[in-house]
């Protein structure tokens, strides 16, 4: 039985109240097509030069069914300690929704039920950018099996003070789970959004997630994605970010576990003035692969685009940057930046990198640039003689490596929560 | 020297290469690529067998390659195989001396300045037309050291032993079509080879015209730097502007065995009208040095991206790069750094200009397996646009394994800022000038790495591309 035969099974004893509308059916089925007639990538596919495609072999992964520690995941789904709204979400079925500090008018709804409610805007902004970086496949078949997701309104001129926090769960040998966060924020609003990716147990399972980001003229958003799934896991992560005039998105992917994760983000400057930040850190360790492909589309004048992703290769983990900046014709007055940033730790470590600009507009400013290196020993030299071991002092050197990125973060309760996972992650005390 | 500077001989100004001789040649290979226009090029030019196995096996090779429109320009698909003319050519024997250079060739090369240059400074030269070298002579005192400077089919009959030994193996036939391509029907281009120590204090030239309509050259040039050699190669080219489209495909390997410098220089300015699609190679072993300067201005649309296999402990591997990509040009040049080797160091620094409906595109490879130490890569890519119409690309690949080595890239695109312009303009300088000086500005601490005749007529050619295309 192959995995979307499986799903189909399943969708078919979901349960009554959380239905999607007809027409959504119709779409479901659409997409199950595509998903099939669609190839599968290939080694002479540009968007997967590097890649590893037995990595993304779905053999064996099956219908994620109910989960059976609720209690327990619903407990560990903290992070900050306070938030303007939450929802949980445990292998494709929503857990529980908290709103504790939600403005009127902000609409925190599962999918199925912004489908229902909010046909219109559904309509509008569900998966509306077509998914150009590789995965058009796979995206096809997260349409497919999608059973819920969080759907985020926030009107004009609201300014959501407190994060909304969202947390995606998976458990269960082999279990599949399609996370999905849709986010629209009217013109001149401002939120914050934390969405977490986490395992319940230490298997294997698959993962197929996509956000969309849509800012009306003069939004701010602040996405912050942490990706902590089990070391067994395979995943995609695929984004949209849609930025109108003056607005500015800040996007961070953070990515500490996972075996084989496969993230593609597009960044869309659709009006003038308007600004992406693309941020990602991936300390990696074990035999952790991350394969992440971004578009930075400049398609108005006038809008700024900076994206910084840092990878830490430690082990034998292997890291695969393909980035394009492109200029469309008559974005005059563009301004971006690309920089991804190696850092090797180990032998039997590899980093690929593949900065791309394209130009088609004059009045431009694009740079980018591409590092790999290593610790540097004089700075290790310091810390031991100051009496460090030369493992905490490599340690330390890491998370500063991170802190770069971090600083960038003015939400103090933000930063610190991201810095402590990092330290976390690399075994230091916090 | 002065004199050297000003002579209008060398120039390398399109409009003097825009002509052609109604040509009777001997041999022709006929329209089209089969088998047998294998063997017929075989035949006239007295292969031995495992030359004729070589070519077979390129032939198969380049039917059995897809064009590599997946990545490249969709602009290969408008070459048409079959309607190529192999092989021309007048003679099989080179001429020594340059009264016996037929009447009609020698006007070509002396309306381009060829005999005038080879007098003034250079150690050896050799002219090709169409598929043969038309003209080959190199200076005694250069011949006594031991030096080797003839075209590909003699060095491959003269010296087996040596040519044997290297050719194909740096660049192999199947590494892309159009190699495969060159392969099958190679003739003509240059050997050389340096003995040990001996250092060839001036360039060698080759020259290459194409001058029959939908014709293909493919040359095949092979350098053998021996230890502690050196030698300096400029290549140059053009062809006059016919209606159809007409292809150049070549290969060139050089070998720098230990402690050797290559210094190999190209100044591409095929007509419009030109596929430019050249492989180009180096291998350089221990301590040994490599150094591709290219510039790249003539040509429909021209793919080559020289590269370095850094084989041997210290080895370094450099190319310098200029590409200028006027109206309907594309320029889709590069660099590949291979480092097979602990502290091989490498570096790539690349400046294009696009103007009018031009693109200019970089692609680059980086490449350090693992196990190495000590490797270190500088890579630098700088694109000036000059119109709205205009298009650059950069194509980055770069893979590093394990610690101990460095590697960084750096690229930016810019414009020619109006405060520059505007400042010139202010001191009495026409818009067009100060647009000139300042993309020379852009390019000048590259130009001044090629030799000095170049150089000035780099900056001569930039002025003359630039006239007209501001506003």
């Amino acid at each position: 039985m192959s995995v979307l035969e499986a799903l189909e099974q399943s969708n078919k004893v979901a349960e009554p109240e959380s239905a999607w509308p007809t027409w959504f059916s119709e779409i479901q089925k659409l997409a199950a097509e595509d998903f099939e007639a669609t190839p599968a990538p290939t080694r002479r596919d540009e968007p997967w030069r590097f890649s590893n495609l037995k990595a993304i072999d779905l053999t064996g992964f099956v219908p994620a069914g109910p989960v059976s520690s609720e209690g327990r995941i619903i407990n560990a789904s903290q992070s900050l300690p306070a938030f303007a709204a939450k929802m949980v979400f445990g292998n494709n079925a929503l857990l529980v929704q908290e709103t504790p500090a939600l403005p009127e008018g902000v609409l925190f709804k599962p999918l199925e039920v912004a489908a229902r409610e909010h046909e219109s805007m559904f309509r509008e902004f569900f998966m509306a950018q077509p998914v150009e970086l590789g995965s058009h496949k796979y995206a096809a078949l997260h349409r497919a099996n999608l059973q819920t997701g969080a759907f985020l309104y926030v009107p004009a001129n609201v300014e959501v003070a407190l994060p909304i926090e969202i947390f995606h769960w998976v458990e269960g040998e082999n279990a599949s789970i399609y996370p999905h966060t849709l986010i629209i924020c009217g013109e001149n609003s401002k939120v914050t959004v934390i969405d977490s990716f986490r395992s319940a147990d230490k298997k294997r399972a698959f993962a197929c997630g996509v956000n969309d980001l849509h800012l009306s003229p003069g939004a701010k958003l602040n996405y912050i994605a942490i990706q902590e799934w089990s070391d067994e896991t395979l995943a995609f992560h695929i984004n949209s970010t849609l930025v109108n005039k003056n607005s500015e998105c800040t996007a961070l992917a953070a990515n500490f576990g996972g075996q084989f994760i496969r993230g593609e983000s597009l960044s869309r400057m659709i009006g003038e003035g308007s600004r992406s930040e693309m941020l990602s850190l991936n300390p990696l360790d074990g035999k952790r692969q991350i394969d992440q492909r971004t578009l930075q589309d400049h398609a108005a004048p006038s809008a700024s685009s900076d994206l910084l992703y840092l990878n830490a290769l430690d082990d034998e983990t292997r890291s695969i940057f393909a980035g394009l900046i492109k200029v469309e014709i008559g974005a005059h007055g563009t301004d971006a930046y690309q920089k991804v940033r190696n850092l090797m730790l180990s032998d039997t470590a590899e980093a690929n990198s593949m900065p791309g600009l394209e130009i088609l507009a004059d009045g431009v400013r694009c740079t980018h640039g591409a590092t790999a290196g290593e610790i540097n020993e004089e700075e290790l030299f310091y810390l031991e003689a100051r009496g460090i071991s030369k493992t905490s002092g490599r340690r330390l050197i890491v998370n500063g490596f991170f802190q770069t990125l971090l600083q960038r973060f003015k939400d103090e309760a933000l930063r610190e929560h991201l810095s402590k996972m990092v330290a976390a992650k690399l075994g230091l005390p916090f | 020297m002065n004199q050297t500077l000003t002579n209008p001989n060398i120039a390398i100004d399109r409009s003097l290469g825009d002509f052609s001789y109604p040509m009777d040649y001997a041999y022709d290979a006929g329209v089209g690529l089969t088998e047998a226009t294998v063997d017929y090029i075989a035949n006239v030019k007295n292969d031995p067998d495992w030359v004729r196995a070589f070519r077979k096996d390129g032939y198969k090779k380049f039917l059995d390659k897809p064009m590599p429109t997946h990545w490249a320009s969709k602009d290969l698909e408008n070459i048409i195989f079959e309607k190529i003319r192999y092989y021309l050519a007048q003679s099989q024997q080179a001429k020594r001396t340059w009264d016996e250079v037929p009447e009609d060739i020698k006007r070509t090369f002396e309306r381009l300045g060829i005999p005038e240059q080879e007098r003034k400074f250079l150690a050896g030269v050799e002219a090709q037309f169409d598929s043969e070298a038309a003209y080959s002579n190199i200076k005694s005192a250069v011949g006594d050291q031991g030096v080797i400077f003839v075209g590909s089919t003699e060095g491959l009959h003269k010296h087996p032993e040596i040519f044997r030994k290297w050719f194909g193996k740096v660049i192999p036939s199947g590494d892309n079509k159009f190699s495969a391509l060159n392969s099958a029907v190679f003739s003509g281009g240059s050997f050389i080879y340096v003995p040990p120590g001996v250092k060839v204090k001036h360039p060698l030239q080759a020259y290459f015209r194409i001058n029959a309509e939908s014709f293909g050259q493919f040359e095949r040039t092979l350098i053998i730097a021996d230890e502690g050699s050196e030698i300096t190669y400029m290549e140059g080219c053009t062809a006059p502007k016919f209606e159809t489209a007409t292809l150049h495909s070549a290969v060139v390997e050089l070998v720098a065995l230990k402690g050797a410098k290559i210094q190999y220089i190209t100044v591409q300015n095929w007509s419009p009208n030109v596929f430019n699609l050249v492989t180009k190679r180096g291998l350089a072993h221990e301590e040994a040095e490599v150094k591709w300067i290219d510039c790249n201005i003539g040509s429909r649309l021209t793919m080559k991206y020289p590269g370095v296999v850094m084989k041997g402990r210290k080895a370094r591997g450099e190319v310098i790069s200029i590409a200028l990509a006027g109206d309907g040009q594309h320029q889709d040049t590069g660099a590949k750094m291979v480092h097979a080797a602990d502290e091989t160091t490498s570096n790539i620094v690349s400046k294009s200009i696009s103007l009018g409906t031009g693109r200019a595109t970089y692609r680059g490879l980086v490449h350090m397996p693992k196990h190495l130490k000590g490797c270190k890569n500088n890579t630098e890519c700088d694109a000036l646009l000059i119109n709205s119409k205009s298009r650059t690309d950069t194509y980055p690949a770069i893979t590093v394994r394990g610690q101990g080595n460095s590697c960084q890239h750096e690229a930016s695109v810019s414009q020619i800022s109006e405060e520059q312009i505007f400042y010139m303009q202010q001191r009495g300088l026409s818009e067009a000038a100060a647009m000139s000086l300042a993309v020379n500005g852009f390019v000048n601490d590259l130009v001044q790495q090629f030799p000095m005749e170049y150089s000035v007529e780099l900056k001569r050619l930039i002025d003359l591309e630039m006239e007209g295309s501001v506003g």
